[in-house]
């Protein structure tokens, strides 16, 4: 059976990274593992998403509609932007971080108060605080690898030799700052 | 060995296993990292071109001199390469040559949708689609014996998602092939009209010789279910299509698709009782199946735009979407890209955006946001190179009538050795009076900053000669040209008015400052001084709440809606200045 997890956020919050490792330690464990992403202009401060499917045969790489088995936003409005992704039942963790555009820093759009009351009207959230999570770690580019933490939690893939993976990708003076992180967001969930 | 890549990836290794000892590029997203990729590899010679025809030529020339070689591009370069390698079909190779377009289904990234397998076609040469990464590297290795022993150029058509999706693959040696000899032989190589009434037959010999290929390739294969569906699909439609349609369909996978197998299409509708086609962009199988005189449904009830994802395809078929969550829509808001904090297109568009009665005629890069608010500083963009010709024909056209209205071109560096200088000799010779700006930011930036003919560095990242803009406009015969500091407003203000009093003459103006995001040269170090080492900061003693600051754009400042207050990120901000140059108080300054 394949699944589906959705990572969303804006540029520069890390979901690449955090999908790599993802799909790296997917792969090792023998599962095969497809990934989609979106470059080019997204890099510019605009939405991002990966989407990640697993199984014993992986056909599309690409997630449907309604059909993610997990979703993780990066931050709260990419939650809400990408809901419909979600299929009913399916995990949804939310970073509890907002970002303002440039349509709401140039005062054209207001960042509504209430995104977090509109998901929970529809779905069931778990709201972590990754950023500050990080903080309290030394190091907040690690907000990353805490939500890389609750996938592989919710997902039951605390078998997968993380540390290995985590070893072989990551520079050796952040290896135990990230190994740390995952612990942390595995705690979370 | 197992490896996860993206098809990008997997070409560039393709090309590696091949044995492909030359290959050029000009950046376009998706196509980019082709290139990137192949130039990691010491037994390749990997150049990025000024454009994409440059590119294929020297592709072809590798060809012919005996290098089994390969030129990458986004769909829209192909257009630009399209003179060559209507040519090149007639020519065929020496060493095995293969052409890459990465399609944009959905435009991503991209100014249109066209669809290239009609290149293939119309060219007359062989054509691969791969759907998923390890299919990338197998049909690459294929196409380099099909154009040695067809002596055919071979287009391979990726597309987006094939290009950016990561799969696993299975790594292999490379296989070193020798380079092949070069013999003078005009009647193949030199197309005058008689070679080329003579070569014009090889060409139809040759694509009935590959309609046998095609018939007979595994790549092009038939999966039998049990059901009375049947589907026909090439490259990443063919996941799409199982996803949507299940195990019980039956389908016929076209990897290798032109010529088309005509019989196997034959035989395959022969065994299901209902087939689609399901493609993206145009219905081009499908219209070799109808030719067949086979009743199919394709483009009648798919959607004939944008990508054909399983979740599509299912409420195509079906006429039911998926069941999803419904939300407030009106609580999202945008989230467009924009200008780095930083970016030295902030503080010339700022300003540029301010003057009334003029056009800007823009162009392909970053600064085509300028386009979005708060700037709306362009008025057209049609392709690489056009806004300085462009901005010629509209500067003529004004001319004719009264309004005295003026045309500003702008353009970035990369975009100007691509095919912009060609333009700006057209505007010298024919005697135009715009006002063209070269954003030179030292780099090809919205591709993710590839080197170009004016960075000083090839595409290994070797030192090379370096071309200044400043000199190449002044041997074209522009007589006033004027560089300057983008951050600097005063600067922009009044060579802006400078050049829009020289009425009759055109005028360059070259802004020069390099890109953010940019790893910096020892040039770039001694050439620019305090190159983003400094902070902004605001003093909310002195801030009034005017939100002028917020007018230029910049994603490191936030307003205090409570205090009334702007506040700049730390983190974000780089020290360019134009905020504080802006604001009508002074509240802004450099950090201690």
């Amino acid at each position: 059976m394949t699944k589906s997890i959705l990572l969303v956020g804006v540029g520069g919050q890390g979901t690449i990274l955090a999908s790599k490792i993802l799909t790296l330690g997917l792969m090792e464990s023998g599962y095969d593992v497809k990934m989609s992403e979106i470059h080019g202009m997204s890099q510019r401060g605009g939405s991002v998403s990966s989407q990640v499917r697993y199984g014993d045969k992986v056909d599309s790489p690409v997630i449907e509609k309604g059909s993610a088995d997990m979703i993780v936003s990066f931050e709260k409005m990419e939650a809400l932007r990408n809901l419909d992704y979600l299929k009913e039942g399916g995990v949804l963790i939310i970073n509890d971080e907002q970002i303002d555009s440039m349509s709401v820093i140039t005062g054209r759009e207001n960042y509504p108060d209430d995104v977090l009351d509109e998901i929970k009207k529809h779905a069931e959230a778990k709201v972590l605080n990754a950023t500050e999570l990080a903080e309290k770690l030394g190091n907040v580019k690690a907000a990353n690898i805490i939500l890389l933490g609750t996938i592989i939690k919710s997902m039951g893939l605390e078998h997968i030799d993380w540390e290995s993976i985590i070893k072989a990708n990551i520079k050796p003076k952040f290896v135990d700052l990230n190994l740390e992180a995952i612990k942390v967001g595995m705690n979370e969930v | 060995m197992k490896k996860l890549m993206t098809g990008n990836e997997a070409i560039a290794r393709g090309a590696y296993e091949a044995g492909v000892r030359f290959a050029a590029a000009y950046p376009g997203t998706p196509s980019t990292e082709i290139l990137e990729n192949l130039s990691t590899y010491d037994e390749i010679t990997a150049e990025w071109a000024p454009n994409e025809k440059v590119a294929l030529e020297t592709v072809i020339g590798a060809s012919f001199g005996g290098a089994r070689s390969l030129a990458s591009m986004k769909h829209v370069g192909v257009n630009v390469a399209a003179d060559p390698l209507f040519t090149w079909g007639y020519t065929g190779v020496n060493a095995g040559g293969v052409i890459i377009s990465a399609d944009e289904p959905g435009m991503h990234s991209s100014q249109n949708e066209q669809d290239n397998r009609y290149y293939a076609k119309s060219a007359k040469i062989a054509m691969f689609e791969p759907a998923d990464s390890q299919e990338a590297i197998d049909m690459l290795k294929e196409a380099y014996e099909v154009s040695e022993k067809y002596d055919t150029p071979v287009m391979m058509r990726l597309t987006t998602r094939v290009c950016h999706s990561k799969s696993v693959v299975e790594l292999s040696e490379r296989n070193e092939v020798p380079l092949k000899e070069w013999t003078k032989q005009p009647q193949k190589y030199v197309t005058l009209p008689a070679h080329s009434r003579m070569l014009r037959v090889t060409v139809q010999q040759r694509l009935d010789a590959l309609s046998e290929y095609s018939e007979k390739t595994p790549f092009n294969r038939v999966e039998m279910g049990g059901g009375k569906v049947g589907v026909i699909a090439s490259g990443m439609c063919y996941y799409y299509a199982k996803e949507a349609f299940g195990e019980n369909a039956s389908y016929l996978k076209l990897g290798f698709t032109n010529p088309l197998p005509a019989n196997l299409i034959k035989d395959f509708c022969s065994k299901v009782e209902k087939v689609y086609i399901l493609e993206e962009n145009d219905p081009y199988i499908e219209e070799t199946v109808r030719a067949l005189g086979i009743e199919c449904t394709g483009k009648d009830l798919f959607p004939k735009w944008g990508e054909m994802t399983p979740d599509v395809v299912k409420a195509a078929v079906s006429g039911e979407a998926n069941k999803t969550i419904e939300f407030d829509k009106d609580k999202l808001i945008a989230r467009a890209p924009s200008f780095c904090a930083g970016c030295p297109h902030r503080g010339f568009f700022y300003r540029l955006g301010k003057r009334k009665d003029i056009m800007i005629s823009g162009d392909i890069g970053c600064y085509t946001l300028a386009a979005t608010p708060p700037y709306s500083a362009l008025d057209t963009t049609i392709c690489m190179g056009a806004s300085i010709s462009v901005g010629h024909g509209a500067q003529k056209a004004f001319n004719m009538g009264e309004t005295g209205r003026r045309v500003v071109t702008v353009l970035g560096d990369s975009t100007f050795f691509h095919t912009g200088v060609n333009s700006l000799i057209n505007t010298i010779y024919n005697n135009s009076n715009t006002i063209n700006v070269i954003l030179d930011n030292r780099i090809t930036g919205m591709t993710g900053h590839q080197q170009n003919p004016g960075s000083g560095f090839n595409a290994k990242g070797d030192p090379t000669n370096m071309i200044d803009i400043e000199t190449l406009v002044r041997a074209i015969g522009i007589k006033h040209i004027f560089v300057i500091d983008p951050n600097n407003l005063e600067e922009v203000d009044a060579t802006l008015d400078k050049c829009l009093a020289i009425k009759d003459e055109p005028s360059v103006i070259i802004t020069r400052w390099p890109c953010v995001l940019k790893k910096f040269s020892d040039a770039d170090l001694e050439e620019f001084d305090n190159l983003f080492a400094t902070k902004n900061v605001v003093d909310h003693n002195k801030c009034i709440g005017c939100k002028a600051c917020l007018g230029t754009g910049c994603p490191a400042l936030s307003f205090d809606k409570e205090a009334k207050k702007v506040s700049i990120n730390r983190d974000q901000c780089v020290g360019c200045d134009v905020c504080a140059q802006v604001c009508p108080v002074k509240a802004i300054a450099k950090e201690d």
